[in-house]
């Protein structure tokens, strides 16, 4: 690796970090034969950096140049950092070498836009049918959609991608407005709306388009907008678009950042809190609105998790005896995850559950406690009646804090 | 009942562990009567093991065998007894005994499973390779990796389906497997020193593991737990951690206290003023988009383009090129397309002055033998070309644009209309339309009179087109 490249290197994956996704999942099961090389898996993290996040893909930008000017990215026209620039055929060997000694599960590829979307969008086609047609590649492809791109682009480059995903990044028109002027938000759903399309046809001719789907994200506290109103703007993306995945990305002190924003970054329990709630959202069957409704003004509560705090505006409902209440219910007490309430379910088919059964088949039997009725136990009605759990239930914050 | 020795190999013997099982069971011996050792235990009773022989086989549920394959992979010395506790309780009358996970030697068994299956993901995921060359030049990715269970042979399919191209060699403490491209063969446990200490890509590996890092986030505790210390020295990127986690808090304080910079760069106007203006100027442009296109669909892999003059009266807009088509590069040249020049020239219209083409660009079709059958685009495939047929007519803009065929209909408006209910004019979006079958239809009506009396109508179908062009 020479010195040239290795430059390009550090400041092309350096602006790629504020995406958050990594996830190379959900691609349908595939391997190359001996002429090619790679197989799909479940996600494979291949490493952790200190931040906690793990390092599936090779996530990069094919350049950092960018001819839009959005406040809240670094790359943005204005932005003073060093730019370079990527041949398709540089991330393609760079994907190559990397994948054959076990880095990586793929490829996650974005890009400024220089000269035009098309272009662009062009570029970073090449590089995935390359990848797939020339090397015979059969790991994992993600692809950063251009929403700008003209449509016919997007379509061939689905047919080479597991996953294409457009940014929304601001949660609303107004935001967007403010912050990104010279993008459009009708422009960026109309695409969603595209490939939303696109993967479903796919799938009922049993075709390949985007197969893992489509996912998003947005950034949080580069504006005013409130997680009651983030989280509808999820269950919408989920609902209109089939999106498999909305990331939350606390809005990140960036170099040199523009003097629009807020220059000190929101606090990253209100992102962990935010996915706290995509799960309600995802698997539990919480509504927005009942995930809003446990905290207040609209933001959720950063001390206890959503659940919890919507549990204890809830306690008419709890406890619940653990040996008879529905699966439903069950998914809603604090401290039982899906898997729990499975088991949970199977077990008391063939036994009677104690207190010292359900800590074997949940994580920790401190927080269910007031919630619960085993054929043991009973909260005492002080625990149960109590209107404060809040000291109990509130976790240490798992986000260092920044000093 | 005397105590009943049985011994296995060390590891994860699951044969071994099946025998045994088989014989137990046949002998009816209760957990309680066996004593477990493997071939590494010393042995303190000095007793005989007992006789392996040939017993029936155990009908086990699907998830016992499961849970049995993965915890015999366990490091802990007591896995064969546990597992053969779980086993006696399954067949004597607990045989959901897996579903009550509440129970405390199914709770520790699946532990150990958990255990040992993340061992394997964790093999799987932080296993490096580094490249070197044999004698003969060939090149060979070797690694060295310390499992925490015996879990080589589990681990080992996911390398050789991943890497089947490649020439591999994975080293452990408890043995090694190597590929050839072909087959896999075991080595003896290896050490460290066996395999090479650099790789030409490691530098680059590690410039990006720190630049992909955010040291605003910065959250150790978080990395720990996902990758554990124990990992850290086999691989290449864990050196940098710890300079990445020192200068993190002075690196974000760096990024918050810069002020907002002036952009020191000029304002590129024009350039971005070009950067929305990015669509095709003339169908030339356009034809020579589609042409370098993938094709949307399975099948030939260049695009046929639609001909014609520009401002034409008529655009006829057909499905999909045929086999003949195909060949030629050229729409409407095979049966269908002189079925059509036939009605043309009888109802007067210049076959020279229309425009024709098709809703979709490729020819799809199945190869069968030396022939190439033609294969109905799908909705879905119809609609993924509808972009360039919207442009294209926008281009040629017609005063008239006929849909030949359903597929067309398809095309242009997006819906899936019948022909015959649609049949006569209509609009496209802002084009006066006209819909009316495609003539390879009339090739297919089986018996002359059918045939002679749809080609009339289809005849009186163009005698109108030409009326509306007229006026």
């Amino acid at each position: 690796m020479d010195d040239k490249f290795a430059a390009k290197l550090r400041i092309l994956s350096d602006a790629a970090k504020y995406d958050a996704s990594c996830a190379s999942s959900g691609a349908p099961k595939r391997a190359a034969g001996v002429d090619g090389i790679g197989s799909t898996s479940n996600g494979i993290c291949h490493a952790y950096t200190p931040d906690g996040r793990c390092v599936s893909l090779l996530k990069i930008l094919l350049t950092n140049y960018c001819l839009f000017d959005c406040a809240y990215c670094i790359n943005r026209r204005s932005s003073n950092v060093a730019r370079a620039r990527f041949s398709v055929e540089e991330v393609v060997q760079l994907t190559l070498n990397f994948y054959k000694r076990n880095y990586i599960e793929g490829l996650f590829l974005s890009s400024g836009i220089v000269k035009s979307p098309d272009h662009t969008m062009e570029e970073m086609m090449r590089v995935a049918k390359s990848l797939r047609q020339q090397h015979g590649f059969a790991g994992y492809i993600h692809l950063k959609t251009i929403p700008e791109a003209s449509p016919w682009l997007i379509e061939q480059a689905g047919l080479f991608a597991d996953r294409m995903s457009i940014n929304l990044e601001l949660p609303s028109a107004d935001s967007l407005r403010a912050l990104a002027p010279e993008k459009n938000a009708g422009t960026i759903t109309g695409a969603m709306g595209q490939m939303h399309e696109r993967i479903e046809e796919a799938k009922e001719d049993r075709r390949k388009f985007s197969p893992a789907g489509q996912s998003t994200q947005i950034i949080v506290g580069a504006d005013a907008t409130t997680d009651a109103s983030l989280l509808d703007t999820s269950a919408t993306l989920y609902k209109d678009y089939a999106l498999r995945r909305v990331y939350y990305s606390a809005f990140s002190p960036i170099p040199a950042a523009s003097a629009v924003l807020p220059l000190k970054a929101p606090p990253l329990q209100r992102e962990n809190r935010l996915y706290q709630a995509d799960w309600l959202l995802r698997f539990y069957g919480f509504t927005a609105e009942e995930v809003a409704s446990g905290g207040t003004d609209g933001m959720l509560d950063l001390d206890i998790d959503p659940k919890s705090a919507w549990a204890l505006k809830n306690r008419h409902l709890f406890p619940l005896d653990v040996n008879a209440a529905d699966r439903e219910m069950l998914l809603r007490v604090p401290g039982l995850g899906t898997r729990s309430v499975d088991r949970i379910i199977a077990a008391r088919r063939h036994t009677e559950l104690r207190l010292v059964d359900v800590a074997r088949l949940a994580k920790s039997v401190k927080r269910l406690r007031p919630f619960l009725i085993t054929a043991d136990y009973r909260p005492p009605a002080k625990l149960a009646g109590a209107l404060d759990l809040r000291p109990q239930l509130a976790s240490v914050p798992e986000q260092a804090s920044l000093f | 009942m005397g105590m009943i020795r049985m011994a296995l190999h060390d590891g994860a013997d699951l044969d071994g562990f099946r025998t045994a099982v088989r014989t137990l069971v046949a002998q009816h011996a209760p957990p309680d009567a066996v004593v477990w050792s493997t071939a590494n235990d010393n042995d303190l009773f000095g007793a005989q093991a007992a006789p392996v022989g040939e017993a029936p086989a155990v009908s086990l549920p699907r998830d016992v065998t499961e849970l049995i394959g993965l915890a015999i992979c366990h490091s802990d010395p007591e896995r064969f007894a546990l597992l053969y506790r779980l086993v006696w309780r399954v067949l004597n009358g607990e045989r959901h005994l897996l579903e009550v996970q509440s129970d405390p030697l199914v709770h520790r068994l699946q532990l150990m499973a958990r255990s040992v299956r993340r061992d394997i993901h964790k093999m799987h995921a932080f296993l490096r390779f580094r490249e070197t060359h044999d004698p003969d030049g060939t090149e060979r990715f070797v690694a060295w990796f310390e499992p925490e269970h015996h879990i080589l042979d589990a681990a080992v399919p996911f390398f050789v389906e991943r890497f089947r191209g490649m020439v591999w060699s994975i080293l452990t403490p408890q043995g090694a497997r190597h590929w050839d491209r072909e087959t896999l063969v075991e080595g003896p446990p290896a050490h460290k020193a066996d395999a090479p200490d650099s790789d030409a890509f490691e530098a680059a590996w590690k410039s990006y593991y720190e630049s992909i890092f955010n040291p605003a986030r910065v959250n150790p505790a978080a990395m720990r737990q996902h990758m554990p210390k124990k990992y850290w020295r086999n691989l290449p990127e864990a050196a940098a951690i710890s300079d990445l986690v020192r200068e993190a808090p002075n690196r974000a304080r760096e990024m918050i206290e810069r002020e907002a910079a002036m952009p020191t760069k000029r304002d590129p106007k024009k350039a971005v003023a070009a950067m929305a203006d990015q669509e095709p100027k003339s169908l030339r442009a356009l034809n020579a988009l589609i042409a370098a296109s993938e094709p949307l669909t399975p099948g030939a892999d260049h695009a046929v383009l639609g001909e014609g003059p520009i401002g034409a009266d008529i655009a006829f807009v057909g499905e999909q090129p045929g086999d003949q088509e195909d060949l030629e590069g050229k729409p409407f040249v095979g049966p269908a397309g002189q079925m059509l020049d036939r009605a043309l020239e009888e109802v007067g219209i210049d076959r020279k002055r229309v425009y024709v083409t098709n809703a979709v660009k490729h020819f799809k079709y199945e190869p069968r033998g030396k022939r190439r059958i033609h294969k109905k685009p799908s909705p879905g495939e119809v609609k993924r070309y509808r972009w360039w047929l919207t442009k294209e007519l926008e281009f040629v803009h017609p005063k008239l644009v006929v849909a030949l065929g359903g597929t067309a209909l398809l095309g242009l408006t997006g819906k899936p209309l019948s022909v015959m209910r649609a049949r006569g004019p209509l609009q496209f979006g802002a084009f006066p339309g006209y819909a009316t079958v495609h003539p390879s239809y009339l090739l297919r009506i089986p018996d002359a009179a059918g045939k002679a009396e749809a080609y009339k109508a289809f005849r009186d179908d163009l005698g109108r087109m030409k009326k509306l062009v007229a006026t």
